[in-house]
């Protein structure tokens, strides 16, 4: 079945005008601003397709702005993201780009922080539903529906055994993982999505008990 | 149990002498784990937001963030308050509720997708009309959301809630169906006058196409929300009242399905053909996006860092 829950069709609370265009483009810009895990200090947005085209009539701008300060899709800030950029300092362009074969609702996010940067592509596939396509020119595919751990690790055998054996120890169940690399033993990303609310404490005892992860980021639903 | 068959929901209702909203309240149970006291906190705050885009909308004029629309709502409730209607004033209220929804969502305010944000204004219209009816409980009115959510369930995975994929029929038309059967459940009719509802407010959006003005939620989607909630209200008292879908519900749905996979892709969403494409469709889309379309096609479109911005940012923001 494409669509199980009553609030898929009952929801989401957004503000307008559209949930693909509106919505999807503010959680497209929280889920940016959650893998980066720091506040942004400058904002690129190469904007695709329909994205492209009616960006401004739709307010796709001002929702990928709001997004990206950490507003989700029903916030009231969202038409009065541009203001609320401009006192947080945030340094924010949109332009026009051919990103390649993806739906034509789709937008690459550069965010640069104090400390790391990040280039996200993600689509918005319908009805306020966002997949990120890319992360950092990895192949990651996740929509951000469930609690979703991202990991930065170094490629060793045994990762993925580790990640599962402490989420099961712990109550946790993988409901959609990927794993990609830049290089065999190198750096690594993995994405994990899990059906139970995460918190801090579940962060910190991965830090703590698996030595190959480097990093740690929660993409939390709205 | 699968939402993809009404007459599946309608033999399980009636074989269990209950409701189909009690049907959803205990599938949404089972798929999120959640209890039915938190589902239906959920529903009461969906129901909050919805009232407050209606009240909102007849109580000030609510212009578009692209100036294009607004005021109607407002211009409609006055006029029913004045009392020189030909209908009913109470029940052509509706009309006044369904765009004053729509207008608050093309105004950028708070609304809430029932299925689509296109087709946000129908489902709220009818049921806050019920509300202010007196003769429901709101816990009631809460109650029957879960019946449009079981109906738009149904439609979503046989068929399609999407305007680019079936065109209006599958956003208007999907949320009249779901506001006519949720209509006849609150009003203690049985899951076969559900069905029939269904059929009947469905039969009469086949063909819908979705051509909207410069591709955006206003030209003619404000309109067809305020028309369409006044029909789902018509299509529920024809049920009510025995009127039977000879075509039953689900071939209904599945015809729709099959009509909307025959539209030409410009009328389904593209913003190409259709009312789109007359020629006092095409200056207004001049209008709102002439400039940054054909000005700098690759170049920059914007880009802000300081106070040259905040002018623009308050624009359409009323």
């Amino acid at each position: 079945m494409k669509y199980q829950s009553a609030l898929e069709i009952i929801g989401p609370v957004m503000v307008g005008p559209s949930s693909s265009h509106t919505a999807g483009a503010a959680r497209i810009g929280r889920i940016a601003r959650q893998v980066l895990g720091e506040t942004p200090k400058k904002a690129v947005f190469h904007l695709m397709g329909s994205f492209a085209e009616t960006y401004q009539g739709h307010g796709t701008d001002v929702a990928l702005l709001a997004g990206v300060l950490g507003y989700g899709p029903d916030s009231e800030q969202v038409p009065f993201a541009k203001e609320r950029a401009v006192e947080a300092g945030l340094d924010y362009a949109f332009r026009r780009a051919n990103l390649g074969y993806f739906h034509p609702n789709t937008v690459a996010v550069e965010l640069t922080g104090e400390s790391r940067s990040l280039h996200m592509i993600a689509s918005s596939i319908g009805g306020g539903k966002v997949e990120v396509q890319e992360l950092d020119g990895l192949p990651l595919k996740f929509g951000a529906e469930r609690p979703t751990l991202i990991l930065y690790h170094t490629d060793v055998r045994g990762f993925l055994a580790q990640v599962s054996h402490e989420l099961d120890s712990h109550g946790y169940n993988i409901a959609r993982l990927a794993l990609e690399r830049w290089r065999k033993d190198g750096p690594a990303v993995t994405v994990c999505e899990v059906d139970e609310p995460v918190d801090d404490a579940l962060l910190n005892l991965l830090r703590e008990r698996i030595p190959a992860l480097r990093e740690i980021r929660l993409v939390q639903p709205d | 149990m699968a939402f993809a068959q009404l007459h599946a929901l309608i033999q399980q209702a009636q074989a269990r002498g209950t409701t189909i909203a009690q049907l959803m309240l205990e599938t949404e149970q089972q798929q999120t784990g959640r209890s039915p006291e938190e589902i239906l906190a959920r529903m009461r705050q969906h129901f909050d937001v919805m009232e407050e885009a209606v009240r909102r909308g007849i109580s000030e004029p609510v212009r578009s963030r692209t100036g294009l629309t607004g005021g109607d709502a407002y211009r409609m409730f006055q006029y029913v308050q004045n009392g020189a209607a030909f209908a009913d004033p109470a029940t052509l209220r509706v009309v006044a509720y369904a765009l004053a929804v729509s207008e608050v969502n093309a105004s950028m305010g708070r609304i809430v997708a029932t299925p689509t944000a296109g087709a946000a204004g129908i489902l709220p219209a009818v049921l806050v009309y019920a509300l202010d009816t007196g003769r429901y409980a709101r816990e009631q009115v809460v109650q029957a959301l879960l019946t449009a959510a079981a109906i738009g369930l149904v439609i979503a995975n046989s068929a399609s809630i999407s305007g680019a994929a079936g065109g209006c029929q599958a956003e208007v038309g999907s949320a009249t169906a779901m506001a006519a059967g949720a209509l006849v459940e609150l009003a203690g009719g049985t899951p076969e006058q559900v069905g029939h509802a269904v059929g009947l407010a469905l039969k009469n959006v086949l063909g819908l196409v979705c051509d909207p003005v410069g591709g955006l939620v206003e030209i003619p989607c404000i309109i067809r929300n305020g028309l369409h909630a006044w029909t789902a209200i018509a299509a529920a008292e024809m049920a009510l009242a025995g009127v039977r879908s000879v075509i039953p519900a689900d071939e209904v749905i599945q015809v729709m399905h099959e009509i909307g996979k025959e539209m030409p892709v410009s009328l389904r969403e593209t913003g190409l053909g259709g009312l789109a494409a007359t020629p006092t469709g095409k200056r207004l889309r001049e209008q709102v996006f002439g400039r940054a379309a054909t000005a700098a096609p690759q170049a920059v479109t914007e880009a802000g860092a300081g106070d040259a911005v905040t002018a623009e940012a308050t624009e359409g923001a009323s």
